[in-house]
């Protein structure tokens, strides 16, 4: 009788082992049917439409704010949707990404899709309270799509960069020693320079003065040309490299808007 | 001494025991089951947010467009409709029970969507602020749902198959018999793409 009982749960079993191996491949396969761009950088612009100028002043703010507050704020410009709509798109590479730190889901993603003409910001589960829906509809319609309708994407995305870096940081009291900040980082760039002048003036009389620290000078010189000769590869990605998500999950909040 | 040494061995057997067995997939069941039903509650939660933006949409809608009766009074009567199905963890085994709960949902879609449809008409209603807030928060709820009902059936899917298949089926066929499969969403035209709601 068990045997009996046993024969039939193994013959069920093995029908059922192809249907699950199947379901599995098909899995995979949805899995990977999207290429999603790798998370390069704090900006990653996969379209190509940020200027130069935009993205080195955005880049800072970005590291900025997640060195204050743990937030991370990443600028993606995607070519194509693949016929997907932005917004389980934008979800999708939040999570593939995993932007913000795991335990607080505190990520945001401002996703552009220049040929679809379509924008979003995904926050994540742990920002909504902050950046609300409303809020980041409000940023959309009245900072970034005002101006990619003009062809304007770098001044775009640095006001929505603004914008949304304004509504994140202002709420809560997680920056709260902003103006002090301000007025110590003033403070410190004067003597910084003051020595940075007394140093030189120091190297050039050495070198006048004495041969033996010329000759060390050549030598240290010489030495820093060639190993950086040989690393430049690494030396020109450090900006982005190393920059990961921190395994956050957002849960389809924020707002997407068109132009 | 030796009675206190075998029974020694004997917490060391049963602590091992219960590694092998749960390397063995033991606890997949259970786990996929409450991480089903987590995501359960997520997309209840969702819909129960859409239901609460509601009765403040319907009044602003109201003090602009009040001929529109028919249409206001349609979206009250599909909110509490609506909010009277609710589905315990312990129902999402019943296919019939989703499928009422599906419905009640879908028709409220349908009557919220006409609701913002004639809204169209009314530029000053538009163009309130009130307005143009719930239209995002709707909006981003809207997409919640969405998501929350993908993640949904994505574990649904995982927990059916932990049942049917190697070495989980052996579990099921034995020391869980009560766990049945759950029922998955019917596929409507709305959960492939996403909710379009224009404003």
């Amino acid at each position: 009788m068990t045997e009996s009982r046993a024969a039939s749960v193994l013959a069920r079993s093995g029908a059922r082992l192809v249907i699950g191996i199947v379901a599995l491949v098909w899995m995979a396969l949805a899995v990977y049917a999207v290429n999603f761009p790798a998370l390069t950088g704090r900006i990653v612009d996969q379209a190509n439409i940020i200027p130069a100028a935009t993205r080195s002043t955005i880049e800072p703010k970005l590291a900025d704010l997640e060195a204050r507050s743990g937030i991370q704020l990443v600028v993606a410009t995607i070519a194509t949707l693949e016929g997907q709509e932005i917004e389980p798109y934008a979800n999708e590479l939040f999570r593939s990404w995993k932007l913000g730190e795991k335990t607080k889901n505190n990520g945001v993603l401002l996703l552009v899709a220049p040929n679809e003409h379509r924008v979003r910001v995904e926050v994540g589960y742990g920002l909504e309270g902050t950046l609300t829906d409303a809020l980041t509809k409000v940023i959309i319609t009245n900072a970034i799509t005002p101006r990619f309708k003009t062809g304007d994407f770098g001044g775009g995305i640095s006001r929505g960069v603004d914008d949304i870096i304004t509504v994140l940081t202002t709420d809560a009291s997680e920056w709260q020693k902003r103006p002090s900040l301000r007025l110590d980082n003033q403070q410190t760039t004067d003597p910084a320079t003051w020595l940075l002048i007394a140093a030189l003036i120091a190297l050039v009389t050495l070198l006048i003065v004495s041969p033996g620290f010329r000759w060390l000078f050549l030598n240290i010189a010489l030495n820093i040309l060639v190993s950086s000769a040989g690393s430049s590869g690494s030396g020109g990605s450090s900006s982005g490299g190393g920059f990961s998500g921190g395994g956050g999950s957002s849960g389809g909040g924020g707002a997407s808007g068109s132009w | 001494m030796t009675k206190a040494f075998s029974r020694v061995r004997t917490v060391f057997a049963v602590v091992l025991l219960g590694f092998t067995v749960s390397a063995c997939g033991y606890n997949n069941i259970p786990t996929y089951e409450e991480q089903a039903k987590a995501k359960w509650a997520d997309v209840q939660n969702n819909y129960q947010r859409r239901a609460d933006l509601i009765p403040n949409l319907v009044a602003t809608v109201q003090g602009y467009a009040k001929q529109e009766k028919d249409v206001l009074t349609a979206v009250v009567e599909a909110r509490a409709k609506a909010t009277q199905v609710k589905i315990d963890v312990s129902q999402l085994t019943d296919p019939a029970k989703l499928k009422q709960f599906q419905d009640a949902q879908n028709q409220l879609s349908g009557a919220l969507g006409r609701l913002l449809a004639v809204s169209e008409n009314y530029p000053d209603l538009k163009s309130n602020q009130n307005f143009l807030a719930l239209q995002s928060q709707l909006e981003g709820t809207e997409n919640r749902i969405t998501v929350a009902r993908r993640d949904y059936i994505e574990a649904v899917r995982v927990y059916n198959t932990e049942l049917t298949t190697f070495p989980g089926l052996l579990w099921a066929a034995t020391f869980f018999r009560a766990n049945k499969p759950m029922a998955e969403f019917a596929a409507n035209e709305g959960a492939q793409t996403p909710p379009q709601v224009k404003f």
